[in-house]
């Protein structure tokens, strides 16, 4: 059994895919070569093989989102974290919210920021430099956008370089894409042992 | 193709130096990459259910809901016989895509209200996973992309 969760949380839950994914044995060569399986790495997650189906976009879209959340410079891996985890609560993508406030945490050594965000959401109490980062995500993350010039005045105000903004622009509206994925084709589930 | 020859670059109205092309200089190749995603997901080789004209319709669709008209201009312009997806009364009724139009205009705007339900729904007219997973990547990417346009945008506003 397995139970669908609906609230926030760190505890990176089970993904479990609404459509079909495509089955390991019967992959083409195409996929096979975008899943990156080897003789040596064949665990794949339902998840990966889910999005194999269209196999021309997952070839591209992986090295892009590594390239946002980590090549070096610009702004810092947490701050993206926050960036990501902006977009993914307010398209309640639970699955992408737990897994991005679980890699803040762990990078900050601190649990503070993303429990305050789960508990109060926007009226959360953080940081000046936090509270700009998570609002120009948040804002940006709603359809239409609404984050402004208001909201881009605020990260230069709280010390963001250009470089910084544009890191945060990329990584929030990363999961603008992610959470599209994640949050449509299935649901966020805890494995439940029966009796 | 250098970033600023990019759709993301261009639609944004970016002039070529200032102090946002440098800091967009130092994320070259995510722009090229960005590029190379509007290829995979706009004109596949292998489309499945959707053509080249259908997913050029759909995306002007959705980047004039997300009120970009300037991104809406450059897919319309591959539109062909789906162009009058971009009236956004349109319902795609008469070409057998009322299900299909429902559906991205969803997973587009109220994203966090997509349930099961929705998917089941495709399943049930015939539309393939595949097809499903396809559809999910286009709307998505636009999703990402008119966002980073919107960004940009907004970092030169403040730069000006």
């Amino acid at each position: 059994m397995s139970r669908i969760i609906h609230k926030f949380t760190r505890n990176v839950p089970h993904w479990q895919p609404r459509v079909t994914p495509v089955k390991l044995a019967e992959a083409t060569e195409a996929q096979l070569e975008a899943l990156q399986v080897t003789p040596s790495n064949t665990k794949v997650s339902d998840y990966v093989l889910t999005l194999a189906h269209d196999v021309e976009s997952l070839k591209v879209r992986s090295p892009l989102f590594n390239a946002i959340m980590y090549d070096p410079g610009g702004m810092s891996r947490a701050e993206r974290e926050l960036g990501a985890l902006g977009a993914s609560m307010v398209n309640r993508c639970i699955y992408c919210a737990a897994v991005h406030a679980d890699r803040h945490a762990k990078i900050e050594k601190d649990t503070s920021v993303t429990d305050a965000l789960f508990a109060k959401g926007e009226d959360a109490d953080l940081s000046d430099r936090n509270r700009a980062i998570f609002d120009f995500a948040r804002k940006s993350a709603e359809a239409p956008p609404s984050a402004g010039a208001a909201e881009v005045s605020a990260l230069r105000d709280a010390g963001l370089s250009d470089e910084e903004i544009l890191d945060l622009i990329l990584s929030s509206a990363l999961f603008g894409w992610a959470n599209r994925l994640m949050h449509v084709l299935g649901d966020p589930v805890r494995k439940e042992v029966s009796a | 193709m250098t970033y600023t020859d990019t759709t993301t670059f261009t639609i944004a109205g970016l002039p070529e130096s200032g102090s946002v092309a440098d800091a967009v200089a130092t994320r070259a190749k995510i722009f090229a990459m960005t590029q190379a995603a509007e290829e995979a997901v706009l004109r596949p080789q292998d489309c499945g259910a959707f053509s080249h004209t259908l997913r050029a319709g759909l995306a002007a669709r959705v980047a004039q809901q997300a009120k970009d008209e300037a991104l809406a201009q450059h897919y319309l312009k591959g539109a062909g016989e789906y162009a009058n997806l971009t009236d956004l009364a349109e319902t795609g009724a008469g070409q057998g895509l009322r299900t299909v139009v429902t559906f991205v205009d969803k997973v587009a705007n109220q994203t966090r209200d997509i349930s099961a339900e929705d998917i089941a729904g495709l399943q049930a007219e015939g539309v393939a996973d595949a097809d499903i997973v396809r559809l999910c990547e286009l709307v998505a990417f636009l999703a990402y992309q008119s966002r980073v346009i919107s960004g940009l945008r907004l970092m030169q506003g403040a730069a000006e």
